[in-house]
């Protein structure tokens, strides 16, 4: 039941205060306050239909919050639209890539959207294809790749442009449990240059990984704190423990 | 400006890459004008003719065994009164009837003047105008060589009339209807899907949530197909002048200027749709069944508009492809210049800032 206050703003990445969003009548998201540290990776869980995603276009830009207030990378969510844009990357469940085209011009596509000048996007793209083992695959047409393949290459382009913030919706959804742990591995890697990570995700074990998780249920945070933490008090062995204690609370299905 | 470069370049990758609907895309044009064209192109060789003489004399003989020696026309029978004439079209017997009036001959040897009818069905209006012209002809040629002869001035005045479609309206217009068709089709249909498959893909949520502004997406999006419409006019005018042999007798330049603006008009048209679809198949529904039948039946494409019922000639005035395609009909037929299509100009113009405004209010920058 507890809420987080944000108390050093300074070194907050994403302040959350009373945020709210309203669909008519229906609350999708019901005065919701938290805030991310720079570097940490926050994962951010709840049930289906529990107000996850529509929180996450918030903070991102995507819908204006109803009531309450948001502050992303220094900028005001509902005001400086513009600027938090400029300083966040976006990887939704869909993952963002066009299949028709090849690997290297979806990268330069995004880079150019992002303003990076063609020499810079050349030396980062090759910096990239090594790192991720991917110079054979450079020409290839990304429909043709694997979904693990294209889910790493979709979070390293959604952070080509050297974000402040990345929001991962779903990042994971489909893979095997040793590709996880690779895409899990790129993050830790986003995470050592400064970049914060905002995840959400339904695999529990993923979870684990987390610095501080945040539970939603119905529209409201019913948790927050480190997995450690939360484990001990709901008095479970796992965060799956913890999530079946408060999920079952829940009243609302899928949206 | 580098934003949308990159942006225009991945939409041309997107077309240059799905080959199948690039060439149907290319070739529906050229085929349906093809088509179309050599449909409605009239063999007029042995069109049967029906006599009606009512005095048997030289003259009227003559004009007669002319028309039958020739290689356009058959006489098929020979009738004795007006009331012969409709029965002879009811049971399709003749397409034609050619009716002398009576003392043909004497009429012409005397007063140097006479008259024969033409009394063409008209329900293929391209046909009947050829074969009317054809028959006027042979009467023509008849009299010049009566006046060759001799010195008298004979004069004998072929009268057309044409039955079922007397204002010849149809003629010739499937050039400038082919080309308002296929342009709002191609431009509203293409666009609209290319912006509904990057909704449905998960594209689109990536793009807003870029800094990228919304009208940039917008106007790379319809970059490509303005440029492929530019294409398919090329194509369309080029049959028409050389393989159709229907030329552009008015201003070039004014053709070419109302054809961009109605691209325009059209590819906004596919924009708005996009912003109500929500997949791929209502898209193609939306632009397909939605603009196909109003554009095939209400544009004056196929019907005219004059001859509409009061209330479909309404609704037919907010159909962008009715005052492109008489535009077009005035510049390519008629052979009339910009002043002449000014007013058709005007509407399309409103036309276009009113579905860019609309769109652009519609367009959802935030996904709600």
């Amino acid at each position: 039941m507890q809420q987080v206050k944000p108390e050093s703003k300074s070194d907050s990445v994403i302040v959350a205060e009373n945020l709210t969003k309203k669909f008519g009548s229906f609350t999708a998201v019901d005065r919701i306050s938290f805030d991310v540290k720079r570097g940490e990776i926050f994962g951010f869980l709840g049930a289906n239909g529990a107000g996850k995603t529509t929180a996450m276009r918030m903070l991102s830009g995507l819908s204006i919050p109803t009531s309450g207030r948001g502050v992303v990378a220094g900028f005001d969510i509902g005001t400086e639209t513009e600027m938090v844009k400029k300083n966040i990357g976006y990887m939704s469940q869909k993952f963002s890539l066009y299949d028709d085209l090849k690997v290297w011009e979806n990268i330069e596509l995004f880079g150019g959207i992002y303003g990076l000048k063609k020499t810079e996007i050349e030396t980062k793209t090759d910096e990239l294809m090594r790192a991720l083992n991917f110079e054979s695959e450079r020409n290839k047409l990304v429909g043709e790749l694997p979904l693990g393949f294209k889910q790493k290459l979709a979070f390293s382009v959604s952070i080509f442009h050297n974000p402040q913030v990345v929001f991962l919706d779903e990042p994971t959804g489909g893979v095997d449990p040793i590709t996880r742990r690779q895409f899990w591995e790129l993050i830790y890697d986003a995470t050592s240059r400064g970049i914060t990570v905002f995840v959400t995700t339904h695999y529990m074990d993923e979870a684990e990984y987390c610095d501080r998780v945040s539970i939603m249920v119905d529209g409201k945070i019913e948790a927050l704190d480190t997995p450690a933490i939360l484990k001990r008090q709901f008095n479970a062995d796992s965060m799956d423990g913890v999530f079946q204690q408060l999920a079952r609370k829940a009243t609302r299905g899928d949206i | 400006m580098k934003q949308l470069m990159s942006f225009v370049r991945k939409e041309f990758y997107h077309i240059f890459r799905d080959k199948t609907t690039m060439m149907i895309l290319l070739g529906i044009p050229v085929i349906q004008m093809i088509l179309f064209g050599f449909a409605l192109t009239t063999e007029v060789k042995n069109t049967r003719i029906v006599v009606l003489a009512p005095t048997y004399d030289e003259a009227s003989e003559r004009i007669i065994s002319r028309l039958n020696n020739s290689a356009y026309f058959d006489v098929a029978d020979r009738i004795n009164s007006d009331d012969e004439i409709e029965t002879v079209f009811r049971n399709g017997t003749a397409r034609l009837v050619v009716v002398f009036e009576e003392r043909f001959g004497e009429k012409l040897r005397h007063e140097g003047k006479a008259h024969v009818q033409l009394i063409a069905d008209a329900t293929d209006p391209n046909a009947a105008t050829t074969f009317s012209f054809y028959a006027s002809n042979i009467i023509n040629d008849y009299q010049q060589d009566l006046m060759g002869a001799t010195s008298n001035p004979y004069r004998i005045t072929p009268e057309v009339k044409m039955l079922y479609n007397p204002q010849m309206i149809g003629a010739y217009n499937f050039v400038p209807g082919v080309l308002g068709m296929i342009i709002i089709l191609i431009c509203a249909m293409m666009t609209s899907i290319a912006i509904v498959r990057e909704k449905e893909k998960g594209t689109m949520e990536i793009l807003l949530v870029s800094p990228m502004k919304p009208i940039y997406s917008i106007l790379s999006k319809i970059t490509p197909y303005f440029v492929l419409s530019c294409i398919n006019f090329a194509s369309i005018i080029l049959l028409s002048v050389f393989v159709l042999k229907v030329p552009v007798t008015g201003s070039f330049a004014t053709l070419t200027f109302i054809s961009l603006l109605y691209i325009f008009v059209s590819l906004a048209l596919g924009l708005l749709i996009s912003t109500f679809a929500s997949t791929q198949l209502a898209a193609m529904l939306m632009s397909g069944m939605g603009l196909m039948m109003p554009v095939l039946l209400l544009s004056g494409m196929i019907f005219p508009v004059e001859s509409m019922p009061y209330w479909l000639q309404l609704i037919s005035n907010i159909i962008p492809a009715r005052w492109y395609i008489e535009a077009v009909k005035a510049i390519m037929i008629q052979g009339l210049g910009f002043m002449a299509v000014w007013k058709e100009i005007a509407i399309l113009t409103a036309m276009a800032f009113v579905l860019v405004a609309v769109s652009l209010k519609n367009f959802k920058v935030r996904l709600e």
